[in-house]
């Protein structure tokens, strides 16, 4: 029987195989989210730095991941590294390190731009007040910042999402792999199996990703006025 | 670092750029007609079919290109409809990049005040006219630092198409690694190949940003 090739998603254990293959995705993508979130907010602030050798380091260290295809990234890593150190290291292990170098970039970049918009007497009022280098950036740049930054980090946040799903490319088993072996195994009683897997991975990033950037949308409309 | 089978190699780089280049040319032209059409229906609020754009736009933003491709090339083909590797490649990127493209070309439209529109009506210029004269020449000098940026990431996107059997130079740079494991070499080329393209790429699209930009209502005020 070949009539209704949607059957295949609900064969055995295809459906929960493909949820699993999706949070190994989406744990890629959660780990390296947060590690871009702490490690970018301290490269932008190091990002705004009087020193202009200072600057100049992080702008290169910028440009370079950004011009670079992520894909790029992930072969240098995953063939280059592992063969110059003579070591191995898992397709895992060099995805979430490549999206944390690229996530840590973009990252630091938006905040730069958020703190480089507030106006110069905010920090200079601060200091005025006596308050310490350290209290200037926790009381009066960081929340006017968070709020200036916050809509494009989501934003980022699901670019990252969007992104893990070539790590099928350098071996690792996700949701897309996943949905391959279920393709293949099923070749002879389900021919139309891939047009149905695909399609639902396709709805699944869909539906992760859409929440998000609809947030995203609605914190930026909200603190615009 | 074996330099003679880079020498023996380039040839490949060279001939997978030039597949690379000509892809991604027609997908961010569509791109940017996908993305022109259908900014121009979300802002004069066309009747059904600006709904239809912004489903579009939401259903393209939201995923990957990857598994857009996959779909297109792996999973139509099911349901009769065959698309060559090199069509699905431009129908995705263009699929993808409309999107983009279709955002930069709104946030341009928004940042045309209304009073221009106002002085535009109250001349007596039809609505074609308004489009035409007022509303793209400054909502486009607004949009090129976006649509440049969306080019850029347009062409990168393309080191996927690997993954649908397409000759580029990912697909080189992996042949060449899995067939005589000279894994730098294979590596050098490959990023020296794309900072060859994307490099003076960036920088002129950044001198076409500074020279459009000229063009913005009270440029010469605010400087």
């Amino acid at each position: 029987m070949q009539s209704s090739g949607i059957q295949v998603l609900f064969e055995g254990a295809n459906l929960s195989r493909l949820l699993g293959g999706l949070w190994v995705t989406l744990q890629i993508a959660l780990i390296s989210i947060a590690i871009s979130a702490v490690l970018g907010v301290l490269f932008g602030i190091v990002m705004t730095s009087k020193s202009r050798v200072v600057r100049a380091v992080c702008r290169i260290y910028l440009e370079a991941v950004r011009i670079i295809p992520i894909l790029v990234w992930l072969f240098i890593f995953y063939f280059g590294v592992t063969k110059a150190l003579n070591i191995h290291l898992s397709g895992m292990f060099v995805s979430v390190l490549v999206f944390s170098l690229w996530g840590t970039a973009e990252m630091g970049d938006i905040v730069r731009g958020a703190v480089q918009s507030l106006p110069l007497h905010q920090r200079e009022a601060g200091r005025a007040i006596g308050l310490t280098e350290l209290q200037v950036y926790r009381y009066i740049i960081i929340p006017q910042a968070v709020r200036r930054l916050l809509p494009a980090a989501i934003n980022l946040a699901t670019r990252m999402i969007k992104t893990t799903s070539l790590v099928v490319i350098i071996g690792v088993v996700e949701v897309v792999k996943v949905g391959q072996q279920i393709i293949e195994s099923n070749i002879l009683n389900f021919p139309t199996a891939s047009l149905w897997v695909y399609g639902l991975i396709f709805l699944l990033y869909f539906i992760i990703c859409y929440p998000i950037s609809l947030f995203s949308k609605r914190l930026e409309t909200r603190w615009q006025s | 670092m074996d330099f003679e089978f880079i020498a023996r190699h380039a040839g490949q780089f060279v001939q997978a750029a030039g597949l690379t280049l000509n892809l991604a040319f027609w997908g961010i032209l569509l791109s940017l007609l996908i993305g022109l059409m259908c900014s121009l229906l979300i802002y004069f609020r066309v009747r059904v079919f600006s709904r239809v754009a912004k489903i579009y736009i939401e259903l393209s933003r939201n995923t990957p290109l990857l598994i857009q491709l996959f779909f297109l090339f792996y999973g139509l083909p099911k349901i009769g409809v065959m698309i060559s590797a090199q069509a699905c490649a431009v129908i995705g990127l263009s699929f993808l990049g409309g999107s983009y493209m279709a955002e930069s070309f709104r946030s341009g439209f928004e940042a045309v005040g209304k009073t221009q529109l106002e002085a535009g009506m109250s001349i007596g210029l039809t609505r074609r006219q308004l489009t035409r004269y007022i509303i793209l020449p400054q909502a486009f000098s607004v949009s090129i630092p976006s649509l440049t940026a969306n080019a850029i990431f347009l062409l990168k996107e393309t080191s996927i198409f690997s993954a649908i059997a397409l000759a580029d130079l990912m697909f080189v740079a992996k042949d060449l690694i899995g067939m005589y494991y000279k894994t730098f070499e294979a590596l050098s080329m490959l990023v020296a190949s794309y900072l060859i393209i994307l490099l003076p790429l960036s920088i002129l699209l950044r001198w076409v940003e500074r020279r459009v930009r000229y063009a913005e209502f009270g440029h010469t005020s605010a400087v």
